[in-house]
């Protein structure tokens, strides 16, 4: 893996730090008019989710990171790891921890494509896209005569996430929702 | 994108309003009689300070194949001591100066730089004048002066004139990062300052720039100044810098007058650059021949225009007050 220097540093880099692959976020040349060059450097952890805020001397280096984002379809989850394949034809299959799911756990359906992101080759993360649509299995049967206006009331969808709807939604609907948010955004037209 | 890299990378009102700025600040100095005065831009000497690098280039006489090494000023700050030796009186430079290798938000190579100085006043006074002429061109109010001294010890409860190495590398690592070691004493005086002091200095409120002076710095930062002792009996350097919504504007001296000791810290930087594998070039042996026969008592000062500029304009990186910025140049 090459490594890069500070001035190469360009927010989405993917670097070693401390043993763990980090994402740059923000870099700033830092130059007292009489002193030596500093890079101030904002980086996210991708093991852990954490920012760090770090200084390093200019022209310094880190090794990059052998992390990669890929299109993939989820299949089924064996209830240890949840399992993945490459879009691209190859049908290679990966199979990602609980932890590398994460959030995106409550989004998860079959057949849906997803990002994974791998790290030396297994799955570090996935991003569920920025809409999926899913099913209602249960919420409580609304107001007679209710219209898009008014209240909420919470709904359980097929993957388990709870998410407040209308009051006008039924069981068995499918709903589009914005994953980014967990927000309710419509509805499929019966 | 690359079509649109023709266009300048600041708005026309921007650029309008630096037209007037350099108008305003010419005024100034034509009111306090103070000449302009232009400086050479190619020279065969170069500044031998340990962090600037000179842009390099090759004068080749018509008709021959003699190629001479010439360097683009990094500020005008040498011939201008040469015209006060030769008795010029007080007098200013306002244009670009060339830095190789500094590129980024508040950093381009090239940028313009006010540089002035004043006879028979030390760097108390010329704090005055860079008060006065900042609010002559601008909306500006000086809200406190603090010793460098002052500033550490509140901040860190250490005296940065007597803490020693160890110290300040602890309060490095503790402050600013864990994995920064083996640097110079100057080096985590630096680091310190700029990440937990400086970002709280002067302020901007309703449209006015509140500036804060930071003067007597540690002498291992003298650079051309001189050496004093303080209330405490500590040499500091007779040094200041303006700071103003968290950074640098201006860098001034109550200048170093004695050319022996002039080339002695030349000859110190020279070795310093060399120490850090840096190209060692020519020092100006004619500013230091001007200081060695007679250099008037005078304060002068460095300002960073475009730095001036983005905090009028309240703009945060340097390429909204610039034409074109480095990468489109």
């Amino acid at each position: 893996m090459a490594s890069y220097a500070t001035n190469e540093f360009r927010s989405g880099l993917k670097v070693m730090l401390e043993g763990d692959p980090c994402a740059i976020l923000e870099n700033e040349f830092v130059k007292p008019g009489k002193g030596q060059a500093f890079n101030r450097v904002r980086l996210r952890n991708l093991i852990t989710n954490r920012v760090w805020e770090r200084t390093f001397k200019s022209g310094e280096t880190l090794p990059g990171a052998d992390v990669m984002d890929y299109d993939m379809e989820y299949l089924y989850t064996d209830g240890e790891f949840f399992h993945f394949m490459m879009t691209d034809g190859s049908f290679e299959q990966h199979g990602a921890s609980k932890a590398a799911v994460g959030e995106t756990i409550n989004w998860l359906k079959e057949q849906e494509v997803y990002t994974v992101t791998l790290y030396n080759g297994s799955p570090l993360s996935v991003t569920a896209p920025n809409f999926v649509m899913l099913e209602v299995v249960q919420t409580d049967p609304g107001l007679k005569g209710d219209t898009a206006t008014g209240g909420s009331k919470p709904a359980t969808l097929s993957t388990g996430a709870v998410v407040k709807v209308p009051l006008f939604i039924t069981e068995g609907e499918i709903l589009k929702i914005d994953t980014r948010t967990g927000e309710y955004v419509g509805r499929q037209q019966k | 994108m690359s079509e649109h890299l023709w266009q300048p990378s600041a708005e026309l009102d921007s650029l309008r309003q630096r037209g007037e700025l350099l108008r305003n600040i010419r005024n100034y100095f034509h009111q306090e009689d103070v000449m302009e005065v232009e400086t050479p831009m190619l020279s065969h000497h170069a500044t031998v300070d340990p962090h600037i690098d000179s842009f390099q280039t090759v004068f080749t006489p018509l008709g021959t194949k003699a190629q001479e090494k010439l360097y683009l000023h990094t500020s005008p700050e040498f011939p201008m001591k040469r015209l006060l030796s030769a008795g010029s009186g007080d007098i200013y430079f306002l244009g670009r100066v060339f830095r190789n290798g500094e590129a980024g938000g508040r950093h381009n190579p090239e940028f313009t730089m006010l540089e002035w100085y004043r006879l028979g006043i030390d760097h108390h006074a010329l704090m005055d004048d860079v008060t006065g002429l900042l609010a002559a061109v601008t909306n500006f109010e000086e809200q406190a002066r603090f010793s460098y001294r002052e500033l550490f010890e509140e901040e860190f409860g250490i005296d940065p004139h007597t803490a020693t190495d160890e110290t300040l590398m602890k309060l490095t690592h503790e402050y600013v990062d864990s994995g920064l070691s083996g640097l110079a004493r100057n080096d985590y005086l630096d680091l310190l300052f700029s990440t937990s002091i400086e970002p709280n200095l002067g302020d901007y409120v309703d449209g006015q720039i509140q500036g804060v002076f930071v003067y007597d710095y540690p002498a291992s930062m003298s650079a051309l100044s001189r050496i004093i002792v303080n209330e405490q009996g500590q040499k500091v350097a007779a040094r200041f810098e303006l700071f103003a919504n968290g950074y640098e504007l201006a860098n001034g001296y109550h200048e170093l007058a004695d050319g022996h000791e002039q080339r002695a810290r030349f000859e110190k930087d020279l070795q310093e650059r060399e120490l850090l594998g840096k190209p060692v070039y020519p020092y100006d042996q004619n500013m230091v021949s001007a200081l060695e026969q007679g250099f008037p008592d005078c304060a002068g000062v460095a300002m960073g225009i475009d730095r001036l500029h983005m905090l009028i304009a309240q703009k945060r990186a340097i390429k909204d007050v610039i034409p074109f910025e480095f990468f489109r140049a």
